[in-house]
């Protein structure tokens, strides 16, 4: 399913069935009338129910002002009989969207959102909508869904962002020198990322809603490059080249200073960290056994160990590495017969799978479900970002363009971060 | 010219001076009388037909100069840019290496003879890489590229101060291609001059 980027050609409904659609978590069947949709059960632990989502007239008019008593009256036995575990009304009531979700099982409603959306012109329209399926997933299923998130990438030695279904995608780098590795403060409302500048690599913090931006202290000085933020937002940790090669260090954002050296590689380096969701870990790539590999450290650089196991002299090797925001696993790529592919570590027993074997795939990036992952793939002939779902190996392109990596999909995004300037 | 002038008048015409002013004013009519003073006369005259002989010299060999000059600056600039093309011919790399290869050695000594010989000379080395690699891992590989190639001219006695290092990854392909040919081509160093480049001499 293909996103319509054009604010008008897309209504709430579409918007909605596509958020639970991307979810994973739905099968969706539309029904022969067309104006419903069937969800069944993707056999994950999570959603062992199928669901079912009905759509009345969602442009207004005549399903309008009893939208919502209509909704009251569905034939519960006849989605029982379909097989369906929810149905999903999506009505407007004057300047109010209504979105009702029955529990077919239970013959009555599960619950009523109501929400005043922006105008479907305003900037903010589209991630109003992303909240309101969210919370229809939440209420469904009990878990918090990922529709109101969005992912930042480079394309061009330009910083992007998008939303995760793959609309409304904007420019946010603001210059025009050549910018790489954007990663997200845990508030969604700052991003940090490097810019080349005079043969150095200089980090930056922006703000997304105002692209006000700030360098960051003692940068400028070296090839400082991947930053990281602590999950408390506090600390950046990234990595600086010198002449003694690359190693890891950390700064204080709220103070803007500060500079701490982690780790003193001297013939190996060390780079492109981590942090696990407590933040008392940093996972890093370093070269210290000859190819990189992926190793971890308590978050002072004490401690300092392999993560993710290898055999010496067969395994390729290994980079990228992100920590999912459960804390259970580190994704990362590893280059297998000449080709790159990305690799799940698991961090209590400390094994590692592979992911993907199509193409090369490259640079993962959770989705705040921690069962998502964002990454570049040359499958379709092209580079380009897909998404897949760990747990059903469902796999999409996140948009149908060429030349976009290194994307960092956002935390959940509330009102007050995803508002725009 | 000047510089002739200057050295006839204190060193010959020191004498003349001194006579100058014991003949006074009219040094043509008291020339029959062969006294000190139309000795000295005399001796002027024959020390001016010296100056002019000597002036007319002086300007043909300041007029050979300029042109042995304009003909020297010429080559000094054809050598400054052979020199400086010298310098920025490029070292490559073995896939994911950053070792000087042997057969890079001859152009990487050429610069250290380069630079002793021209010490006001600074220069940049930016480390490259080909598509293959990670996109961030190859800012440490492009790094290591640029340091390794800066550790051979140090190590050959050139000042570190005078060689910064740069890495650009893979962001700055020389050749667009995916292949062998291109990748090899991009796992590079290149070299360029930050100031004293003006009038490069040859080592």
């Amino acid at each position: 399913m293909l996103p319509r980027t054009g604010m008008g050609l897309d209504s709430v409904r579409a918007i909605v069935g596509r958020d639970l659609d991307f979810s994973d978590r739905f099968e969706i069947i539309t029904l022969p009338a067309g104006d419903s949709i069937r969800l069944a059960g993707t056999g994950t632990p999570s959603s062992t129910r199928s669901s079912s989502t009905r759509r009345s007239g969602g442009t207004g008019g005549a399903g309008g002002a009893g939208g919502a008593q209509s909704t009251t009256a569905l034939n519960y036995p006849l989605y029982q009989a379909l097989g369906a575990d929810f149905a999903l009304d999506v009505t407007a009531a004057g300047d109010t969207t209504v979105l009702t979700l029955h529990d077919i099982a239970a013959s009555g409603i599960r619950r009523t959102v109501r929400a005043q959306l922006p105008k479907s012109g305003d900037p903010s329209f589209r991630m109003a909508v992303h909240r309101l399926a969210d919370q229809a997933l939440q209420a469904a299923l009990g878990a918090p869904g990922i529709a109101a998130t969005r992912v930042l990438f480079v394309r061009d030695g330009k910083v992007y962002r998008i939303d995760e279904d793959g609309a409304d995608q904007q420019l946010v780098s603001s210059t025009d020198r050549q910018a790489m590795s954007p990663a997200w403060g845990a508030d969604g409302r700052h991003f940090a990322y490097m810019e080349f500048q005079a043969g150095k690599g200089w980090l930056y913090l922006q703000e997304m809603a105002t692209g006000k931006r700030t360098a960051m202290s003692t940068t400028g000085t070296a090839l400082d490059f991947t930053p990281a933020f602590s999950p408390d937002g506090q600390t950046l940790a990234f990595s600086r080249a010198t002449e003694d090669g690359t190693d890891l260090y950390t700064i204080n954002v709220k103070n803007n200073c500060c500079l701490r050296r982690l780790t003193v590689g001297r013939f190996s380096d060390n780079l492109s960290p981590t942090f696990s969701p407590d933040g008392q870990r940093i996972a890093f790539v370093s070269t210290r056994p000859g190819l990189p590999q992926i190793y971890v450290m308590a978050a002072d650089g004490t401690d300092q160990q392999l993560f993710a196991p290898f055999d010496y002299g067969v395994t390729g090797a290994s980079n990228a590495p992100e920590w999912s925001p459960d804390g259970q696993s580190v994704a990362f790529h590893r280059d297998v017969a000449g080709t790159l592919q990305v690799f799940v570590l698991d961090v209590r027993t400390r094994t590692v799978r592979q992911l993907t074997s199509v193409g090369r795939n490259e640079d993962p990036t959770w989705a705040p479900d921690s069962r998502h992952l964002a990454f570049v793939s040359d499958r379709s002939g092209y580079r380009q970002l897909w998404i897949i779902d760990l747990e059903t190996g469902r796999i999409r392109p996140l948009l149908q363009q060429s030349g976009e990596r290194l994307p960092a999909w956002s935390p959940r995004l509330s009102e007050a971060s995803s508002s725009n300037p | 010219m000047k510089s002739v002038s200057l050295f006839l008048a204190l060193g010959l015409g020191a004498a003349i001076v001194v006579a100058s002013s014991c003949g006074g004013k009219k040094p043509a009519q008291t020339a029959p009388t062969p006294n000190a003073d139309s000795a000295a006369a005399a001796d002027k005259a024959r020390q001016d037909s010296i100056d002019a002989a000597n002036a007319a010299a002086a300007a043909e060999a300041e007029r050979l100069r300029r042109q042995r000059e304009a003909d020297s600056l010429a080559a000094l600039s054809a050598a400054a840019g052979e020199v400086r093309n010298m310098l920025a011919s490029m070292i490559h790399f073995d896939l994911d290496k950053s070792n000087i290869r042997s057969d890079d050695m001859g152009a990487l000594d050429q610069k250290v003879a380069i630079l002793q010989a021209n010490p006001d000379l600074r220069i940049r080395i930016g480390g490259h890489c080909d598509e293959r690699g990670s996109d961030e891992y190859n800012l440490a590989l492009g790094n290591r590229r640029a340091q390794s190639a800066k550790q051979y001219l140090v190590s050959h006695g050139i000042d570190a101060g005078r060689i910064e290092t740069q890495s650009w990854g893979e962001e700055k392909p020389l050749v667009d291609g995916h292949d062998e040919s291109a990748w090899s081509q991009n796992r590079r160093a290149e070299f360029e001059v930050v100031s004293g480049g003006d009038n490069l001499r040859r080592p």
